[in-house]
């Protein structure tokens, strides 16, 4: 395992000029592409006066190369500035207020997206009637083609408006909230033994994350069928099956195992798809994570905000590039050299 | 597959009667439907998109098939004129990345050295960003407008055509016609333009139709968090934001009809370039 070792070293280190040019993305992007930020916090009709007291109080009236230090220094001591609105909060509470809801919103779609998608492609690449696999096939393309917050408001049309089966918005009953750990409801209720309230969180989570894991399951069910129908017809499947070995022992030996490893690593890939997804989906239906602030700062033009949410979700991309670089290296000897 | 020339590539999707065929002709027909439609708009409603014509939030009926919104809107005629808007922003800022990416695409792989070190980094940490989120962070900082969104998309977009070209051309450059030619005295854009990139052409084209229905996606992201085009422009992802507070109170013609169509045409694309995949790339879809 040293090799290993040292390649996750090797890895970590790697991460620093990652992270470094993720953040020096978001500068450019946000100060240097034309477009003022003072106007567009202000809005056209600010007086000279006013733009000045803000660009002083956002250290924009500074030359371009010590923003960029201050901007990076910043980061690294954790202060992301406060917000322009609303009790002048710090940024880093409004964000780690709402990080949690965010987090388990990826996971349950996430879960319930490759599960779902899963399942129907290897449907399609196991089944021997061509119309199955058509279906799968077709299935991959139309759910990939939803528009997140359509699907959310049909999802909501029917179930929530029209049938009364779940809640259109919202994350849990506020008198049930359980008291804070990890943030994650779910979570925390078991860990409280709180049943109601876990009940109550599951009820309020199930159209966000059927909306978003649907549309993430679409990517799921494409590589699936690939990645298995690339096994079945390898050697040692068909020398398996000429050793008769049956074929539900041939699918959990030969097959399963060996067409699970491109999704999960594949799966990593699908976090930035997922990222993105869950702005959406926050949006729709007003769940209260980081993409549901950034919809709402972007309305009230709260720079620093609008700032500190694109870091933190350029961090966590980072983040979860490198989690799954290791497990790949782990899974596969062969990246490691 | 990396030898096969635009002509080629047309010769074979002429064979009739198998799935990749029928695939690539049903999306090009949604896509021909939907394309025809909102160039033909003037003469399919009497409407003006921009204009109150009759009360707000009427439901669907002959005189307006799609109902009216809360400002007394035709949502029929906003529903043909927003597919001109949603249109024209995805096929210019696909076309800007597309150009920009098999230019620096090129450039990196055919030179390499440090020119093509640095333009990757950029390239590949622009890449790992979520696609939406930095269309987002750019739309904030140019401001609302279709050609600020076109920007925003474009230099998205950017990568997907950077890798892919950067990759083949590293390959093809190491080929023994390329270098014959640079031994015959060719220049390095002759050699680029006339040996390079007709080969890639197929691929950059299956690239390109695959990309567009991304870029449908985070245009109508954008207008629906309220960053894409200016209201009143018609546009299908802004009018499904503004619709999306009267659902609860039972208007469910102003968000069914906009969202249906965004859905139809990244379905129409994805079908395109699914099947044009599958005939240039058989070796996955033959079973």
């Amino acid at each position: 395992m040293a090799s290993l070792r040292s390649y996750i070293i090797t890895r970590l280190l790697l991460v620093i000029p990652m992270i470094f040019i993720v953040l020096t993305v978001i500068f450019i992007v946000l100060r240097i592409l034309p477009g003022d930020p003072v106007i567009t916090v202000l809005g056209p009709k600010a007086t000279a006066e006013e733009r000045e007291r803000l660009r002083e109080q956002l250290g924009l009236n500074k030359p371009i190369y010590i923003q960029y230090i201050e901007y990076l220094g910043n980061i690294v001591r954790g202060d992301l500035g406060r917000s322009l609105i609303f009790g002048r909060r710090l940024v880093v509470d409004e964000i780690m207020d709402r990080f949690p809801a965010t987090v388990e919103l990826a996971i349950t779609s996430l879960l319930f997206g490759a599960g779902l998608g899963i399942l129907v492609g290897s449907l399609g690449a196991l089944s021997r009637r061509k119309s199955v696999d058509i279906l799968s096939r077709l299935y991959g393309i139309i759910s990939y083609s939803f528009f997140i917050p359509w699907l959310g408001l049909m999802l909501q049309m029917g179930l929530s408006i029209g049938l009364g089966l779940f809640p259109v918005s919202g994350r849990i009953d506020p008198l049930l909230t359980p008291p804070r750990i990890t943030g994650l409801y779910l979570v925390d209720s078991i860990i409280t033994g709180r049943f109601d309230s876990f009940l109550n969180a599951l009820w309020h989570i199930t159209l966000p994350t059927v909306t978003l894991g649907i549309v993430i399951s679409g990517i799921f069910a494409k590589l699936g069928r690939t990645s298995f129908s690339e096994v079945l017809v390898q050697d040692h499947v068909l020398a398996a099956r000429a050793r008769g070995v049956r074929e539900p022992t041939i699918f959990r030996h030969h097959v399963a195992k060996n067409a699970i490893v491109p999704i999960m690593t594949m799966m990593g890939l699908q976090f930035a798809l997922l990222l993105g997804g869950t702005v959406l989906t926050e949006a729709t239906f007003s769940w209260p994570g980081m993409g549901y602030l950034l919809f709402e700062r972007i309305l009230y033009r709260d720079y620093n905000v609008i700032q500190g949410v694109l870091i933190i979700f350029g961090l966590l991309v980072a983040l979860i590039n490198l989690v799954v670089d290791i497990l790949y290296a782990y899974v596969d000897p062969r990246v490691r050299f | 597959m990396v030898s096969m020339n635009l002509s080629r590539l047309i010769g074979r999707l002429l064979p009739k009667g198998r799935t990749p065929h029928y695939l690539v002709y049903t999306g090009g027909s949604i896509v021909a439907w939907i394309i025809i439609m909102s160039l033909i708009a003037p003469l399919l409603t009497e409407y003006d998109p921009t204009v109150p014509v009759a009360n707000p939030l009427q439901p669907p009926s002959p005189k307006h098939p799609l109902g009216t919104n809360n400002l007394g809107y035709d949502m029929y005629s906003r529903l043909l004129y927003g597919g001109r808007t949603v249109l024209y922003i995805v096929l210019l800022s696909t076309l800007i990345s597309m150009v920009a990416g098999v230019i620096l695409g090129l450039v990196s792989g055919y030179y390499g050295g440090l020119k093509d070190r640095i333009l990757t980094l950029i390239m590949d940490s622009v890449y790992s960003f979520p696609d939406v989120i930095l269309a987002i962070a750019i739309s904030i900082a140019l401001g609302p407008g279709i050609y600020n969104a076109a920007i925003a998309i474009a230099v998205v977009y950017i990568p997907t055509y950077f890798r892919m070209v950067r990759g083949q051309a590293l390959v093809l450059r190491e080929q023994g016609y390329v270098t014959a030619a640079r031994m015959l005295g060719a220049k390095d854009w002759w050699i680029m333009s006339r040996y390079i990139l007709p080969n890639l052409l197929p691929v950059v084209v299956v690239v390109f139709t695959l990309n567009v229905t991304d870029a449908i996606l985070t245009e109508a992201a954008l207008s629906f968090l309220g960053l894409g085009v200016v209201p009143p422009t018609p546009d299908w992802g802004y009018d499904l934001r503004a619709g999306q507070t009267y659902l609860p109170a039972g208007y469910w013609w102003l968000v069914t009809f906009p969202g249906l169509m965004i859905m139809l045409l990244v379905i129409g694309f994805s079908l395109i370039g699914e099947g044009l995949n599958d005939i240039l790339n058989p070796r996955i879809s033959r079973r």
